[in-house]
């Protein structure tokens, strides 16, 4: 079966005064049909410029220098703007953080979902108020007819993220690429939103790429994982594998940092120091500075290793007896 | 939209509306307005007497003090003018020819400016100075000065004042449209609507204008003002509208020589209408100003 998305060395950088900005660095992945990918790492780690790039919206002074982006086999990058908006919202879509944000203030629900129908399908405005509600409906918003002409003001958070979920539906993507979705609500709605959106997917037969940097909600909800560290996949593969045996001293350091992770009364382990700038990256592994294991051979570059479904980049990986 | 929807208090018009209802002022303002705008409408069907038809006017009804009675018993309330017209006649038709040129400038200018104000601050770049540092140019020199010379180039003419009236204003509107749009094109609906595939003049006019409205309405109330009052100031001097397209300025320029031989109610009412118009547009502007910015609260 081919993949719904292949990105292969993508770089994205951000050209600023003092230097390129390389927010996304020799990025590859691939996303099956169906999949259901967990794309994690802290803030300022290039997940959500990872999204943005497959989208083609990386603003200026932002560029993709350098990778491939195959969607269903088409390089998004060589495309033009027309050929790159039908794909936008029709093939893929996003659903953003914010949903207060994202949703239009002085426009209504309906005319929202109706105008986006129509940037792809010439039909009647009817029909589009017809497949709007049904939407709505998908995402078990009640009494849909009336909510249409609802402002987004008027609908509560979790609400407002399910219209934005309704609103990706629209057009049945072959993929959804979700930034950060649930960090805005709470947690019953966090769980709700999710387990809707897994039911949704698997029912339209989505794939999903989820950004996060909750690797509780990764766990509910990935069938595979990936971790970004300073612009790079540090390590990927199968959820139970990579959360339960983490190859990478930094997925390990993150796990052992999570409450629910840890056994009662030990304490947190924070990794120390910071995340470094991403102008000024320490050559090699670029996490060597807060890295226990590190030794000399840090400073230089390691490469991809693949072991048993696992990709990882460490000269000193976490060995355990089963892998 | 339905109706109901418009008027409710969490939309717009609702909270204008709302808002103008708390300030006794501004409810005497708009109630004036209206009266006004509705006595330019009907104007023809509200005067005894058609001020322009030569047929009707008697030379020997001229410069009659208000309250008098013409030969065909016809009552002068507001007197007549040197050409024997009655005043209040006169003043409405003066007055229908100043709010048309007052408002139509307006709403073209508004339209003008706010296209190109959407165009600077969406592309920006290039496109955004070319047309900001025309603004500038435009609103750097007083309003009055460049009418006055594109006036004497053009001659005489309604048409060719509106051109002129449009040609002052749509830089204001530019600028106000430009500022607000660039606050509203780096929020993350534009970039939602943008991941959905919809096209730019849809983003411009569907979802940013709509999210600049506020500060445009002000502006537009104000500069609906500005207009009347520019207008009436180029047919005072004479080189506005002809003689006959008579505005409430020119009405004023008649009766000016007449002020210091006692006939003042040929030039005095027509400017107090003239006052009462522009003032009372201001306050509903100033008004609403109050209403639509958060930084001012209510009062």
């Amino acid at each position: 079966m081919t993949p719904v998305l292949e990105v292969k060395n993508l770089s994205t950088h951000f050209m600023t005064r003092r230097g390129a900005l390389k927010a996304v660095d020799d990025v590859s992945f691939t996303v099956g049909q169906r999949e259901i990918v967990g794309l994690v790492g802290e803030s300022g780690s290039g997940k959500s410029i990872t999204g943005f790039s497959i989208l083609g919206l990386v603003d200026p002074p932002g560029r993709v220098v350098n990778g491939q982006i195959l969607f269903n086999g088409d390089d998004l990058l060589k495309m033009s703007p027309a050929a790159m908006r039908t794909i936008r919202g029709k093939r893929i879509a996003m659903i953003f953080q914010d949903p207060m944000m994202t949703l239009n203030p002085v426009l209504s629900v309906g005319t929202q979902m109706i105008e986006t129908v129509q940037a792809h399908d010439r039909v009647s405005r009817a029909e589009a108020r017809q497949r709007s509600r049904d939407a709505l409906g998908l995402v078990g918003i009640p009494s849909p007819e009336e909510r249409l002409d609802s402002y987004p003001h008027q609908f509560s958070g979790g609400m407002r993220q399910r219209v934005a979920i309704a609103i990706a539906l629209l057009h049945r993507p072959d993929l959804i690429i979700a930034d950060e979705p649930t960090t805005a609500l709470d947690v019953t709605i966090q769980s709700q939103i999710l387990f809707e959106i897994k039911r949704l997917a698997g029912e339209f037969g989505m794939a999903l790429i989820w950004i996060s940097h909750d690797l509780g909600v990764v766990a509910a909800l990935a069938d595979r994982i990936m971790v970004m560290y300073a612009g790079r996949i540090v390590e990927a593969g199968r959820v139970d594998g990579v959360l339960t045996e983490p190859r990478h001293p930094y997925t390990s350091g993150l796990l052992s940092a999570v409450p629910a992770a840890v056994p009662r009364g030990e304490p947190l382990r924070p990794i120390p120091g910071f995340a470094p700038s991403p102008l000024s990256r320490p050559s090699g592994c670029a996490f060597r500075d807060r890295c226990a294991r590190a030794t000399d051979i840090c400073a230089t570059e390691p490469m991809l290793e693949i072991a048993a479904g696992r990709e990882f980049r460490c000269f000193h990986p976490h060995l355990w007896s089963a892998a | 939209m339905s109706a109901r929807a418009l008027f409710a208090e969490d939309m717009l018009l609702g909270r204008l509306v709302t808002g103008i209802g708390r300030s006794p002022k501004a409810v005497i303002a708009a109630v004036v307005c209206i009266i006004l705008l509705f006595a330019a409408i009907v104007g023809p069907y509200l005067t005894p007497q058609n001020p322009y038809d030569l047929a009707v006017l008697d030379i020997l009804d001229s410069k009659l003090p208000p309250g008098s009675q013409s030969m065909d018993g016809l009552n002068y309330w507001l007197g007549t003018d040197g050409q024997g017209r009655d005043m209040f006649s006169a003043m409405i038709y003066g007055l229908r020819t100043s709010l048309g040129v007052g408002v139509f400038s307006g709403i073209v200018a508004l339209l003008v400016g706010t296209v190109l104000g959407l165009i600077a601050a969406y592309f920006g770049g290039r496109i955004d100075t070319l047309i900001m540092r025309v603004v500038d140019l435009m609103l750097g020199f007083p309003t009055i000065l460049v009418a006055l010379m594109l006036l004497a180039l053009l001659g005489q003419g309604l048409w060719k004042v509106i051109f002129a009236l449009i040609l002052v204003q749509w830089a204001t509107f530019a600028r106000a449209v430009r500022s607000a749009a660039l606050v509203e094109k780096n929020k993350d609906y534009v970039e939602a609507a943008v991941t959905l595939g919809i096209g730019t003049p849809r983003i411009l006019l569907g979802h940013i204008l709509p999210n600049c409205l506020p500060p445009l309405i002000v502006i537009g109330m104000l500069q609906v003002a500005n207009a009347i009052s520019a207008e009436a100031t180029l047919s005072f001097l004479g080189i506005g509208l002809p003689i006959t397209e008579p505005s409430l300025g020119l009405l004023i320029a008649n009766g000016y020589q007449l002020l210091m031989s006692g006939e003042y109610w040929i030039s005095v009412y027509p400017g107090v209408l003239l006052l009462v118009l522009v003032f009372s547009i201001n306050i509903v502007g100033d008004r609403l100003r109050e209403i639509l910015n958060p930084r001012l609260g209510e009062r």
